[in-house]
């Protein structure tokens, strides 16, 4: 049978998560379907169909489904997964927020997060922030499973799949749109970059944040992250923070700047290939998952920084 | 309007987690345990609701082992009303801990329940959205602004963007994400008097749920490590290394 993945997407385009949960998508099964639910979505619809290895999108689009509400897209999913062996999404917030409410509709239980696809029924998956790696086997008939998606890399393009439309569900009309307050930004992506700077409290204030962390991010083409501790003092937004109950990254390099290395942050980032901690304690933990380490103030070292990288 | 809020008992976030030498699990023996910390921020949320005036008794519930109860009495302490320990030594999945509560959400008839985002042993992020399908109700999850109006609360949510602010009918179910407020320290006189708030105990079949779980666990590992590397003694020399051994800048 085949797998259902959703798709992670702003109707416009479809974000390169889709792409990475395909891979992981395609280790389960061969025959992945991926699910567009939006409004005016046909573009990201698109794109899902020139991904390597889906053989068919399906696209609902509804006013209902214009914003990744729970529960009609839910229901949506749910009036779907009798054709399915496992549904798939990527553990975005979308994924994180309706897949559970899918399995228990289905009476099944979500493997969360998966890092690893050891066959079509067992999966590894982190548990305790990272700090134990647990291999499970659902027994359940159809599955429902949400991807870690830095720990696979992005299928490919090179595939002409048929685009479908589906109906909508029934609206529950349990809830209801009011606003969204999304950052815009011209900075890669957290979750797709290749290079990462991250501030920590050291930085102080918001304005500091900006004047010390962000010449080096656009010097680099460096996305921004920021530790827990950073976001609650309101230097930096939520969407920055990189953690247990963050974002979880993994890019080719991470900059982690007044960071102390918390496990709930070092859970969010220690599969990055080349970390680099800049901290003025030398016992940071930090500097045990750090390939470099540097013990300076960041205040010094970073406008420093930036000049030596010189111009890209 | 009543509040129902289901807090775990987990290892505490500031424990260096051991995995058994046999690969069956993680070492719990003698490990400090603590209510999960979403679930403080659930309960704090309670009680701020109830002293705005809006909700009129917090009720906490947890499904764990005989000593969840000391995880229950905390919330007790931080002022919570009353408690419902529906006790079990099983390892308890996400779907079979939202059955019991949705069976405890239909004996108490809550107007909201407050879940944590995620418990942090297991990491699943499951339960609260569970919950909310098997009852039916609306849901708003990682919740870091909730405002209760007429039969309906209007829920900012964390989201990968950055916010979303939805509007869900009551009875709902809300999940809190770290930002929604800081949790309360029980005091010491409020903590001799939780000893006297009544906690009803419960178990599994009381609410008819078939507690056997749906994931095999084969086999917990220690994840692979990575080791400290080198200090470098100044900016250039990083910028250098990062250039020419790294190949990443
Ligand atoms: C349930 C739960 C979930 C959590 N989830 C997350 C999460 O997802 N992500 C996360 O990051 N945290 C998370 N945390 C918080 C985590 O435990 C830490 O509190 C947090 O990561 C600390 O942030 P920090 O390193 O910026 O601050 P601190 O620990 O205060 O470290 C600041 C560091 O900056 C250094 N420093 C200070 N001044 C300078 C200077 N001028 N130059 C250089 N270095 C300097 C100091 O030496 C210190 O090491 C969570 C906690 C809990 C309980
Ligand atoms: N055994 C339990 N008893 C009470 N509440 C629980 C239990 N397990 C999970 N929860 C609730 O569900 C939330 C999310 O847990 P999880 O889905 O396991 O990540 C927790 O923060 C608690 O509010």
């Amino acid at each position: 049978m085949a797998i259902l993945l959703l798709a992670d997407h702003d109707n416009a385009h479809l974000s390169d998560q889709t792409a990475k949960a395909l891979t992981a998508a395609g280790k389960i099964g061969s025959d992945v379907h991926v699910l567009v639910a939006g409004a005016g979505a046909k573009a990201a619809a698109e794109q899902a169909a020139k991904l390597s290895g889906v053989t068919k999108v399906l696209v609902a689009e509804d006013q209902t489904l214009a914003n990744n509400l729970a529960e009609p897209l839910a229901a949506l999913i749910v009036s779907l997964a009798g054709s399915y062996e496992a549904i798939v999404s990527a553990a975005t917030s979308v994924g994180k927020n309706v897949l559970p409410r899918v399995a228990a509709l289905l009476d099944v239980a979500q493997v969360s997060e998966i890092i690893e696809v050891v066959s079509a029924d067992t999966f590894k998956r982190p548990i305790y922030a990272g700090n134990a790696i647990q291999t499970v086997q659902s027994t359940d008939a159809r599955k429902v499973i949400t991807v870690r998606t830095a720990s696979f890399a992005a299928a490919g393009e090179g595939g002409s799949a048929s685009i479908e439309s589906v109906s909508a569900a029934a609206n529950p009309g349990l809830s209801t749109h009011v606003k969204d307050a999304l950052s815009s930004s011209d900075r890669p992506e957290l979750t797709s970059a290749k290079i990462i700077i991250s501030g920590g409290r050291a930085l102080g204030s918001s304005e500091k944040f900006q004047e010390v962390i962000l010449p080096v991010a656009d010097k680099l083409g460096a996305a921004v992250g920021a530790s827990r501790a950073a976001v609650d003092a309101g230097y930096a937004p939520n969407d920055w923070q990189v953690g247990q109950t963050g974002k979880v990254v993994a890019p080719q390099l991470y900059i982690a700047c007044g960071i102390s290395g918390a496990i709930q942050h070092l859970a969010g980032m220690k599969d990055s290939k080349v970390i680099v901690a800049i901290n003025k304690d030398e016992e940071a933990p930090i500097f045990q998952v750090a390939d470099y380490g540097l013990v300076a103030d960041i205040f010094e070292a970073l406008p420093e920084f930036e000049k030596a990288v010189g111009a890209r | 309007m009543k509040l129902l809020v289901p807090i775990k008992r987990v290892v505490d976030y500031n424990v260096k987690i051991r995995v058994k030498a046999d690969g069956s699990g993680v070492e719990l023996a003698n490990v400090k345990m603590s209510m999960n910390p979403f679930d403080e921020i659930s309960v704090e949320e309670a009680l701020r609701l109830k002293e705005a005036g809006k909700a009129s008794e917090v009720v906490v519930v947890s499904i764990g082992p005989a000593k969840a109860e000391e995880t229950l009495r905390t919330a007790l302490a931080m002022g919570a009303d009353r408690a419902v320990l529906v006790e079990t030594d099983d390892a308890v999945e996400p779907l079979a801990v939202a059955k019991i509560l949705k069976g405890v959400a239909e004996a108490e008839q809550p107007s909201l329940i407050i879940v944590g985002k995620q418990a942090i042993d297991d990491d699943s992020n499951q339960t609260g959205q569970m919950l909310s399908a098997l009852l039916g109700w609306a849901q708003a999850t990682f919740a870091s602004k909730v405002e209760i109006g007429e039969g309906s609360a209007q829920v900012t949510r964390e989201v990968d963007g950055g916010l979303q602010t939805i509007d869900v009918k009551l009875p709902a179910v809300v999940t809190t994400d770290l930002r929604l407020n800081e949790p309360r320290y029980a005091s010491l006189p409020n903590i001799m008097k939780a000893k006297k708030k009544p906690l009803d105990k419960k178990t599994p079949s009381d609410f008819g749920v078939d507690m056997s779980p749906r994931l095999k666990v084969l086999k917990t590992e220690e994840p692979s490590g990575r080791k400290a590397g080198v200090k470098v003694k100044s900016v250039a020399e990083l910028v250098d290394k990062l250039k020419n051994e790294a190949g990443v800048l």
